[in-house]
């Protein structure tokens, strides 16, 4: 087995024991970066020097005896985390050369444990979108099929496992950002709860409902990502002050007499049927661990996609007010006075995507329209959040679909936002209810592509939804498959 | 046509906290433009806001101290607006849910008591400051974001006062208020206590309102009078020409005395105001609200009457005793010293503020002349060793020396002179040496007593007892 096709515990072992030194294993990745990323487009910034610079510092401390789980591991990072030092694009051309002077907490968490930073992950812009399509520095590839998205935002975060760019990366999920992509490239991806990690550095799109997440090769270096990176943070007020379990200790816990829950709104008529065969297998699989299944019912779900385009633009038309030209990022060369320089810089500086969002939620918050949209987007929120606490009164964890079909084709939704945003239903409701999900790998479809499971925690359940995670992998062989790049 | 002014006022006061309302970043004036920021008050990308505990307790403070009702839920909202000193293009305020609402203010006007309401008081930050280059040639604007994210309240009365007048008591209540609190240093001029008014005009004996204009950039109690009493002529006019008034921002210009239109309501901003999501709502409950009310200090409405009530001081002096804090607490650690109120009074009125004014306005605070120092200077005047005369004289040198009375009497001499027998030769002298006023006095006319008193002082130059004076002249003249 190559480095690069090592997950962290596995690399973390031999680290540990010598076999290899974290600078190998930070050129191998540096070399595999150099070697097919052209192909893929995972990355926007690739950072040598400074990884070789962490990777010997990682050296040092492993032969000190100090060595922490992450300790020399190679990461990426989603373009959305500010790094100090490290250009930070967030998929924008408004920010293509913007430095941040910060690290937030996450990464900050990732660099006291002595991990080592490759570089920057593509993504759609400003997170705003589901198949990369929307990034200012060009669409990554999915590497099971070069011609087909990785799904996103998080679509460079999830490629580069896929590729084998990266041990584990870094991504954020405002709708199933995390995911999604994740299920399109065969990969784990896991979104925390609301409030688990610290939203601190990391740029907003939409602050009720994005959060930091793992994306991984397997379902044991999510737990000990999540483990890193998760906590109160006084830095971030919506960040929640409950104890972080060890994740990891409890994966082996097993699903005998565990219930698991069928929303009935999630297997519809249309469901692909690759995607289909794919859940009655996981869930046959399930049933022969002792596990019960039970069906139940989220009636709000059908207003999940239309209520989360009112509110994540709402937000994301606030958040995104500060890229003026004023203080950092692109600012337009030959505007004259003040309107127009916040006219052009913006009419520039945003893609197509960005700009219909912001437009979106500025009318949602508008005199007049406010209460017909945004304090009823907010009701429906309250009541589908509702629709997840019914059914947990009821079952331990929710079985899913990620989406509706496998990777789709670049270019294939473009000309249709609506296709689009309803390819988010079976995510969008996770983050409107403010849960944890996971994405695993459960299959391929007739033509080789990735497809997804989705298992739905209750509120700071994310052990429970690992360790059923990992009851499946155990018998399963899909996240030991390699795209064939 | 006679017109009925109506006044609604805006207080914007900046708290005194150490740090700003959402960063830990200083409040200090003054400092080298954008020296105190950081990613928070600069508005960086994945920078978010952390409220900031003393805020919310000042708030309460001042809300209780207005008689408002506290919000036990609150939540901050974004106002959304472009502006180069707004860093995030948002300013984080409060919308429906403010801090204090339904609070009211007595004022006196005239010898009347009104009483104003208080609308609400929210909390919210301030913006930066754009400043002109002052470079030849350049004609750019620079941003100073060191005053972004600094604490504000903004307090809101209702259109409830009827003349500049009232408009002036109200604010000079409210300012007072505040400064009691330690919640705002009141500096009017660096703008941490910035008002703007709300001024319309309507037929009197009308009860609808007319068309308000909102004055901004009035920086002292004098300019509002000013930019009100301007803005009363200038609708007045219009409406008079049969115009109408138009809704309008104006600006107040100090130099002219009048106001100028910034702009109008077809520029109106839709602020798209909706609750921070990077912000949890702030929960008071009773316990803590109570908890603030034990710390306030007993306001000046309240001392004023304890001090007409309990020390028996008539109304002026109490009035002018509690016009600051600082004041009235010197007050009264003097007469704790020297349980004499009406003395002390007339010290503290008199000579105290006579010597502080004619040093620059120097502060009570900072007065040479401590409590303790005061109340023994008294305390010397009450056992006869100096005469009232002579402590003036002492405390002239306390004031540049800050010395202990005792010992300026002692170095100066100034004992006051009580021995009959010494005063009795300087009574013999005068009466000898004034033959004249002597045979006045005897023939019936008494006020020449005052001309013997005084040549009697001079003669000791001011030592002798004045009381030991009268009676040896008394015995004297009709003996």
């Amino acid at each position: 087995m190559e480095i690069i096709d090592l997950t962290i515990h596995e690399l973390h072992e031999k680290l540990k024991a010598k076999e290899v030194s974290s600078v190998e294993a930070t050129r191998a990745m540096l070399d595999r970066i150099e070697a097919v990323d052209g192909q893929v487009n995972a990355y926007i910034t690739v950072t040598p020097e400074q990884a070789l610079v962490e990777a010997e510092a990682a050296d040092k401390r492993i032969a000190a005896g100090d060595i922490a789980p992450l300790t020399g591991i190679p990461v990426g990072l989603k373009d959305i985390f500010v790094t100090k030092g490290i250009r930070t694009t967030c998929g924008s051309r408004i920010l293509e050369n913007f430095v941040p002077p910060y690290d937030g907490t996450a990464v900050a968490k990732l660099k006291e444990q002595g991990a080592v930073i490759v570089g920057k992950l593509n993504q759609d812009e400003f997170a705003m979108g589901s198949s990369n399509e929307s990034s200012y520095f060009g669409p990554v590839k999915n590497p099971w099929n070069l011609e087909c998205t990785p799904g996103g935002s998080s679509g460079g975060s999830a490629a580069a496992i896929a590729a084998r760019t990266a041990t584990a990366t870094l991504g954020t999920d405002t709708g199933g950002s995390i995911r999604q992509p994740a299920s399109h490239c065969s990969c784990v991806g896991l979104k925390p709860t609301y409030g688990r990690v610290s939203r601190y550095g990391v740029i907003a799109y939409a602050s009720s409902l994005d959060q930091v997440g793992p994306l991984t090769r397997d379902v044991t270096d999510a737990a000990l990502l999540l483990g890193a990176i998760a906590g109160h943070d006084p830095k971030d007020s919506t960040s929640v002050n409950t104890t972080v379990p060890d994740y990891v200790a409890g994966l082996a816990t097993g699903v005998k007499g565990l219930k698991i829950g069928l929303p009935k709104q999630y297997f519809i008529e249309g469901l692909d049927p690759d995607v289909k065969r794919a859940m009655d297998e996981a869930i046959a699989l399930y049933k022969s661990l002792g596990a019960e299944m039970r069906e139940v019912s989220l009636p709000h779900t059908e207003y999940a996609v239309a209520t989360y385009y009112l509110i994540a633009t709402a937000e994301a038309s606030s958040n995104l007010a500060r890229y003026d030209g004023v203080r950092f990022g692109h600012r337009a060369a030959d505007a004259r006075g003040l309107k127009e320089m916040f006219a052009k810089t913006r009419a520039e500086g945003f893609g197509s995507e960005v700009k219909r969002r912001i437009m979106l939620g500025t009318y949602a918050l508008s005199s007049g329209y406010y209460d017909a949209y945004y304090v009823k987007a907010q009701k429906v929120r309250t009541l589908i959040m509702q629709d997840f606490l019914n059914a947990f009164n009821e079952v331990d964890v929710l079985l899913t679909p990620i989406a509706p079909t496998p990777p789709f084709k670049i270019g294939e939704k473009l000309a249709d936002p609506l296709q689009m945003y309803l390819s988010d239903i079976f995510t969008i409701p996770v983050n409107l209810a403010g849960t944890c999900g996971i994405s695993i790998p459960a299959g391929f479809s007739a033509a080789g592509l990735p497809i997804g499971l989705q298992l739905i925690g209750k509120p700071f359940g994310e052990a429970t939804i690992l360790s059923t995670a990992y009851a499946f992998e155990k018998e399963t062989q899909w996240h030991l498959k390699k795209a064939p790049l | 046509m006679k017109y009925q002014v109506v006044i609604g006022l805006e207080v914007h006061t900046q708290l005194t906290t150490n740090t700003k309302i959402f960063c830990g970043c200083s409040t200090r004036f003054g400092a080298e433009p954008n020296s105190q920021t950081c990613p928070v008050c600069l508005g960086f990308p994945g920078a978010l806001p952390v409220l900031n505990k003393q805020v919310v307790e000042n708030a309460i403070r001042a809300g209780l101290a207005t008689n408002c009702s506290i919000t036990q839920r609150n939540v901050f909202a974004r106002k959304n607006y472009f502006y180069p000193d707004l860093p995030k293009g948002y300013q984080i305020s409060q919308f429906d849910l403010p801090i204090c609402q339904h609070g009211h203010l007595d004022i006196e006007v005239d010898g009347e008591t009104k009483r104003i309401g208080i609308t609400r008081i929210h909390m919210e930050e301030d913006a930066g400051k754009l400043v002109h280059a002052d470079i030849p040639g350049v004609d750019d604007s620079c941003v100073d974001l060191n005053r972004a994210c600094t604490p504000l309240l903004e307090i809101v009365s209702e259109p409830d006062m009827r003349s500049p007048d009232e408009a002036i008591a109200y604010l000079k209540k409210l300012h007072q208020i505040v400064m009691y609190l330690g919640i705002c240093d009141g500096n009017l001029e660096e703008g941490s206590f910035r008002c703007d008014a709300n001024v319309s005009l309507m037929p009197v004996g009308s009860t609808v309102f007319g068309t308000r204009a909102e004055l901004k950039n009035i920086n002292s109690f004098k300019f509002i009078k000013q930019a009100i009493e301007y803005e009363i002529e200038r609708q007045a006019e219009i409406l008079d020409d049969g115009g109408k008034v138009i809704q309008e921002t104006r600006l107040f210009d100090p130099n002219t005395g009048t106001t100028r239109s910034m702009r109008g309501k077809e520029e109106a901003h839709d602020y798209r105001y909706f609750p921070d999501p990077d912000l949890v709502p702030v929960l008071i409950p009773d316990q803590w609200i109570e908890d603030v009310r034990a710390t306030l200090p007993e306001l000046p409405e309240a001392k004023r009457a304890r001090y007409v009530a309990e020390l028996g001081l008539p109304e002026y002096d109490a009035e002018v005793l509690v016009s600051s804090r600082e004041l009235a607490q010197y007050y009264e650690e003097t007469v704790a010293l020297f349980p004499q109120a009406k003395t002390v009074s007339n010290w503290v009125m008199g000579e105290v503020s006579r010597a502080l004014n004619e040093d620059n306005n120097r502060s009570i605070t900072d007065c040479p002349v401590t409590p303790a120092l005061l109340a023994d200077m008294l305390k010397l005047m009450e056992k006869g060793t100096i005469s009232g005369k002579i402590a003036k004289t002492v405390f002239d040198e306390m004031y540049k020396t800050g010395k202990a009375p005792e010992k300026i009497v002692e170095e100066k001499g100034l004992v006051q002179v009580s021995d009959t027998g010494a005063i009795e030769a300087m009574v013999d002298e005068v009466l000898k040496n004034n033959p004249a006023q002597v045979e006045q006095y005897r023939g019936g006319k008494e006020t020449v007593f005052g001309f013997f008193v005084g040549q009697v002082m001079r003669a000791s130059k001011g030592k002798a007892n004045p009381a030991v004076v009268n009676d040896l002249l008394l015995k004297k003249l009709k003996g």
